[in-house]
């Protein structure tokens, strides 16, 4: 029974949260148009978690993903004002969030700050920048060029259904992260240093060099999901990602409850993402207030960690 | 009647059976032991005996009535006390509490602690063992490790729920003691055998169970081996129930005299193909630093052909949370994978399997978790990974540490078995006879650097050791 609830704790909850909304809205939760909905709703959340899983494999993780997204936003909006065409806008925005993963990187593995300040602090540098380059407005309107707007609002039209752009994206960044993690060298090296960083080293892993890249393609997935977000709303704010940052934390650490081992593995924090972006989408249908909604989604934390923790605190 | 008497234990994890039918009988007020190689079903019985385990059969009767052991407090209350190699002991509070840990204060009035009747029941505790150089008061930070273990027994002594101790159970007690802290333990056990009590005595080390213990039960593959009374058998033989066949020599002899090219040379150390180059000195004389340094950059070191063990295995060698196959293959990812990128699962376990078997591991397969390993196979994983790039260069630092009789001569035999082919090995060890007994040339270290450098064949233990203080010594000709 331990066991059960350690391994599969997550995955019942997650059961019983979709058997709870299917009963308590029986004519719009279980319907189509409602799930491509909530995918799309969570495709950004999905890109930054997705994102954050590489870092998390390492033991390590990134504060700043969230202002990293708004920072690619304005920047994005920035140059779209400056008349630069969308690809070259866009482009750029990417590589902001590159370099600033970069730098997250060089300052956990060259200067060797401990992830958790080194990213506190470039968490306030990008958010303060995006700040100083947006004058602290919202960028909007005739700014954003029509073409960027409606990549979120089009999709794939696959005969009675269209899936949305959004969640196409989602899908293929999942799909890299999968790759990357589960099928290259890459992805096991970080594994390794995960499980001991000191014997991965000795056994000729490059540590520093694996944790710089981790690190960019982690800053580069969040301003990617920052340049969704501003596609979505047609604008850009130097606030609009911040609360990327701590739902893609919880929802890693949620995947990582139905790992044996306790390893963040990229298919577990896509349950964690569906766990809360479901409960989002269900909850607003119910009209439930946005706060009630914060202490649940604390609370499923707190019970899914201790129930995946039962088993090893009961030996003692 | 026996003290404690066991009768068909068996446990299978997963389908791999860990014990087999285990009978085993203790007298009141004997010391008996348990050995067996790694992976032979120790921890498994202490385990079960502890309440910790649930074996699959088991019948236990403690001084004739037969008893169920379902959980640690169910073990205590049947008088059952286990000392473990890792003491629990908080060293900020005295020795008095300590002893009394987990048991309630005696108390005054308003609640207040009533410390002299607590230091008094501690030194009750202490001296009915025989103990009388510790202070109850005494911090237990202050405490060497052996007193420290002493304390732990004293408070294993104390009756629990109107229970008295009756057997204590204790795992490799001895094994970061000093000589004189392991003598003074040694008196305190005969003392509860005096009393009429019994240990159960687990240790891999044969000299001292022949001098400590009356009886010695053997596990070999999950299945008991009744020594009877060691003072009727000889060492040899003590070892040969262990690892199941006859003893020859403790370290194999080299079929191959090493050759003369030359595989590494710098800073006065020179190392021939197939030679093996002891490293002998006084603990933290730069021992595994000269290792370190020659191993360099451990990423360039590895694809140039030289490859390391290294001291501590938990904490340097394994990535205990993965897979067998992953922690060898992960040196040779390079060439274990489609252009260095993509991994091949399918390859690197054939890849692991071969080297497995190279080093006789013991293992259910080549998924298996390392934490799930024994010590002994543990460092078998450590040393199929160090062979996997087929090195030119074996850096060892003490390669047999924590490593039972049958897997130290595996070790042995691997070591032989890849000098011969050509491999060149730079042995760091404290093991004195170990050094002598597989070196060829043998160099002493003080002060971070080589100082002597002598052949090992005809030196004696004796003189090795004043070598390593820096003493003169009779060395024998290089013949």
């Amino acid at each position: 029974m331990l066991t059960f609830l350690r391994r599969y704790g997550t995955l019942a909850g997650f059961l019983l949260i979709l058997i709870f909304f299917t009963i308590r809205l029986p004519d719009t939760f279980l319907t189509a148009q409602n799930w491509l909905n909530i995918t799309q709703q969570l495709s950004m959340l999905m890109v930054v978690a997705a994102g954050m899983t590489v870092v998390m494999v390492m033991g390590d993780f990134d504060l700043s993903v969230g202002s990293t997204a708004s920072l690619a936003g304005i920047v994005a909006a920035v140059l779209f004002i400056l008349g630069w065409p969308i690809w070259a806008a866009v482009g750029s925005a990417l590589l902001v969030g590159l370099v600033g993963g970069l730098i997250n990187g060089a300052l956990v593995s060259f200067v060797g700050i401990l992830p958790f300040v080194a990213t506190l602090a470039t968490l306030t540098i990008f958010s303060g920048v995006a700040f100083v380059i947006s004058g602290g407005k919202t960028i909007s309107g005739r700014a954003i060029p029509e073409a960027f707007g409606n990549f979120a609002r089009d999709g794939l039209v696959l005969g009675p259904v269209t899936v949305p752009n959004l969640t196409i994206v989602a899908i293929v960044v999942l799909a890299a992260v999968w790759v990357l993690l589960e099928q290259t060298t890459f992805g096991r090296r970080l594994y390794a240093i995960g499980g001991n960083v000191e014997a991965a080293y000795l056994s000729g892993v490059p540590v520093r060099r694996l944790k710089l890249i981790a690190f960019s393609l982690t800053g580069l997935s969040a301003a990617g999901a920052g340049l969704l977000y501003a596609s979505r709303v047609a604008s850009a704010n130097p606030t609009q990602g911040s609360g990327l940052m701590l739902n893609a934390i919880a929802a890693v650490f949620l995947g990582m409850t139905m790992s044996e081992q306790g390893e963040p593995r990229v298919l577990a924090t896509l349950t964690g993402v569906l766990i809360l972006g479901v409960l989002d989408n269900g909850l607003t249908q119910m009209s439930v207030d946005s706060y009630v909604r914060q202490i649940l989604v604390g609370a499923i934390i707190v019970v899914a960690v201790s129930a995946s923790s039962l088993s090893k605190s009961a030996r003692r | 009647m026996a003290l404690l008497s066991l009768r068909d234990i068996s446990k299978a994890y997963a389908g791999v059976p860990a014990l087999r039918g285990v009978d085993l009988d203790i007298a009141p007020g004997e010391i008996h032991a348990l050995m067996g190689e790694n992976g032979a079903g120790k921890s498994t019985l202490i385990k079960i005996l502890a309440g910790v385990v649930a074996p699959d059969t088991a019948t236990i009767a403690i001084d004739g009535r037969q008893v169920t052991i379902d959980s640690p407090a169910s073990a205590r209350r049947h008088g059952l006390r286990f000392i473990h190699q890792e003491l629990s002991v908080v060293p900020a509070l005295s020795v008095a509490e300590n002893i009394v840990m987990g048991r309630s204060y005696p108390r005054r009035a308003m609640m207040l602690i009533d410390w002299r009747a607590l230091h008094a029941v501690a030194r009750d505790a202490l001296e009915t063992l025989g103990i009388t150089h510790i202070d109850p008061r005494e911090k237990m930070a202050r405490l060497s490790l052996g007193d420290r273990m002493l304390v732990k027994i004293s408070s294993a002594f104390l009756a629990e729920a109107g229970t008295p101790a009756r057997l204590y159970v204790m795992d490799e007690p001895t094994a970061a003691l000093t000589r004189d802290e392991s003598e003074r333990l040694f008196k305190v056990l005969r003392g509860i055998k005096a009393s009429g009590n019994s240990v159960l005595y687990v240790s891999h080390r044969i000299d001292e169970v022949m001098t400590l213990c009356d009886r010695a039960t053997v596990l070999r593959d999950g299945k008991p081996i009744d020594s009877g009374l060691l003072a009727d058998i000889s060492h040899d033989d003590l070892v040969a129930m262990m690892i199941g066949r006859k003893v020859g020599d403790a370290y194999p002899r080299a079929t191959v005299a090493p050759g003369t090219e030359i595989v590494y040379e710098r800073s006065g150390l020179t190392l021939h193909k197939g030679e093996i180059v002891g490293i002998a000195g006084l603990s933290g004389m730069g021992q595994t630093e000269l290792l370190r340094q020659t191993f360099g950059d451990p990423a360039k070191a590895w694809k140039s052909g030289i490859a390391y063990v290294p001291k501590e295995r938990r904490s340097e060698g394994l990535i205990t949370s993965r897979p067998i196959y992953q922690n060898i293959t992960l040196p040779h990812l390079e060439a274990q994978s489609l252009g260095g990128t993509w991994l091949t699962p399918r390859r690197e376990r054939r890849f692991a399997t071969a080297l497995g078997e190279g080093v006789r591991l013991r293992a259910a397969g080549p998924d298996q978790r390392v934490l799930e390993l024994s010590g002994g196979n543990q460092q078998k994983v450590v040393f199929a990974k160090a062979l996997g790039g087929a090195p030119s260069l074996l850096l060892l630092d003490e390669p047999t540490r924590g490593v039972d009789v049958g897997a130290k001569f595996d070790i042995y035999s691997i070591i032989r078995d890849m000098t011969a082919k050509g491999m060149a090995v730079l042995l760091v060890s404290s093991d004195l006879p170990e050094l002598i007994g597989m070196a060829d040339r043998i160099a002493i270290m003080r002060d971070g650097a080589i100082t002597t450098m002598v052949p090992a064949s005809g030196l004696t233990e004796e003189a090795l050791l004043n070598l390593c203080y820096g003493r003169a010594a009779e060395i024998p000709q290089a013949a």
